[in-house]
């Protein structure tokens, strides 16, 4: 790790280039200034306090800490996914079950399988990992139900006039949100080392770490997170779709 | 005692009223005429008559049952709706005659689909074309075949002969007179079309939320 030196004087001179950014914004009236500042301050703010309370439940090294940490951000990632939702009704509840399962089903095979270690220092970071990607998943599989069922509203009607259940009524939209939700994920895989070298395999290279190591732990997460979008995208349109329908199983949205 | 039939049927959408307290009921094997001006409210009520919307206020039963308490996916099996502007589904006529027979998981008898497109005026060599080839009335004819695979006890038939050709329109008369005559089939029937107007034996006028049977004498 010694390799590893930012002092405070190289990143406050980073900053140049938020000012590069903001001029470019003035010179071309994008009118984006307010915005970049507000992101500029959330992002050191927000950083700084996440830095700080990883530095302190590494150290505590507690089960029980690192267990709550987990529930926060899988908490936080089931916020967000809602916020992407488009209001679909019951969105949060779906996206906790869908982001806690999918976490709760990976963290334990990883663990198991010995590929980590119940650690803070190993669990909290793949734990942001799984709930990102899961969050990102669920949103686009949300979003493209709420499209899916206005553009082929007078099908679904068709469907269930003839007799069929809201679910045969909907496969076809459950199908495609799945396949949407799942795509990015795949669409990085087919990529993955050839146009970007992926975080976790970055980080550990620039960290010193042997890049045949660093790779084996890449294909991993690329397994893991091929695993997580599945699981919750599955999830979360099978419950999800049920949001259309009332009890009289007629479509209200 | 009335095969279908409404009691103070209401319904109300975005604050408006569409459907204003209607009184109606149809027999067994009866045929139906609803006519109205666009926007009148017709296909709203036809729709709460085939479960697929839920009433503000009022009943509707059906052999006497409420429907509400009646299980909505075998209810429609039952009070089959057809749409003025149909979606086939798959790629072929047989994929279409195919669906009813999914849905109740039972496999796909082709002579009796060879028999429904007959009385439709299609043939059994129309049963592997694919849906893009067909015209438009043909393509509405198949679509109203599938509501019929499993023979309804109510057909509603939503404008289903708009913008048909005569040829067209003649065919799905001939299949309802079919179905009504061999299986006691009760057809309720929106149109705007003048020539099936002058025809109609019992026909109604939706406006203002109200249903009236219109005095074809007057």
């Amino acid at each position: 790790m010694n390799n590893l030196i930012v002092s405070n004087t190289a990143l406050g001179l980073t900053g140049v280039f938020v000012g590069l950014a903001l001029w470019i914004g003035y010179r071309e009236k994008l009118g984006i200034a307010k915005d970049l500042i507000i992101a500029t301050f959330c992002c050191v703010i927000q950083l700084f306090v996440v830095g700080y309370v990883l530095k302190y439940v590494f150290r505590v090294d507690s089960w029980l800490l690192t267990l709550l940490l987990i529930l926060v951000i899988i908490f936080n990632g089931a916020y967000n996914a809602k916020g992407r939702s488009n209001d679909l009704k019951n969105s949060f509840p779906i996206s906790l079950l869908a982001i806690a399962t999918s976490t709760l089903v990976i963290l334990l095979v990883l663990v198991f399988a010995g590929a980590v270690k119940f650690i803070p220092s190993q669990i909290i970071p793949l734990t942001g990992m799984i709930v990102s990607n899961s969050m990102v998943a669920m949103g686009l599989c949300f979003r493209t139900m709420n499209s899916m069922f206005t553009d082929r509203r007078s099908q679904i009607l068709e469907m269930l006039a003839l007799g069929a259940s809201p679910m045969t009524a909907s496969k076809g939209i459950i199908r495609d949100a799945i396949k949407t939700g799942l795509q990015p994920t795949i669409d990085t895989a087919k990529t993955v080392g050839l146009v970007a070298l992926p975080g976790m395999m970055s980080g550990m290279i620039f960290a010193g770490a042997d890049p045949v190591l660093a790779i084996k732990y890449q294909i991993m997460v690329t397994f893991m997170l091929l695993g997580i979008t599945s699981i919750s995208s599955m999830i979360g349109c099978y419950l999800g779709y049920q949001s259309f329908y009332n009890q009289r199983q007629q479509l209200i949205k | 005692m009335p095969q279908l039939a409404t009691s103070n049927l209401t319904y109300q959408a975005t604050g408006r009223s569409i459907i204003n307290g209607i009184d109606w009921s149809l027999e067994k094997q009866e045929i139906v005429t609803i006519t109205g001006p666009s926007g009148s409210g017709k296909s709203t009520f036809v729709r709460l008559l085939a479960s697929l919307l839920e009433p503000t206020s009022g009943t509707i039963t059906f052999d006497d049952q409420d429907i509400e308490t009646l299980d909505p996916i075998a209810y429609r099996r039952r009070v089959s709706y057809a749409v003025q502007q149909p979606t086939l589904f798959g790629k072929t006529v047989r994929e279409n005659l195919a669906f009813p027979y999914q849905l109740r998981k039972k496999p796909f008898d082709e002579q009796h689909a060879v028999k429904a497109l007959q009385t439709v005026d299609l043939g059994a060599s129309d049963l592997d074309r694919e849906i893009t080839s067909l015209s438009g009335g043909e393509k509405q004819r198949v679509a109203l075949l599938r509501n019929v695979m499993f023979v309804p006890e109510v057909l509603i038939m939503d404008e289903v002969t708009t913008g048909l050709d005569s040829d067209s329109k003649g065919s799905v008369h001939k299949m309802i007179d079919y179905f009504n005559d061999r299986h006691q089939l009760s057809v309720i029937m929106i149109t705007h079309d003048e020539e099936e107007l002058k025809h109609a034996h019992n026909l109604y006028r939706l406006a203002d939320g109200k249903l009236a049977e219109v005095d074809q004498h007057e």
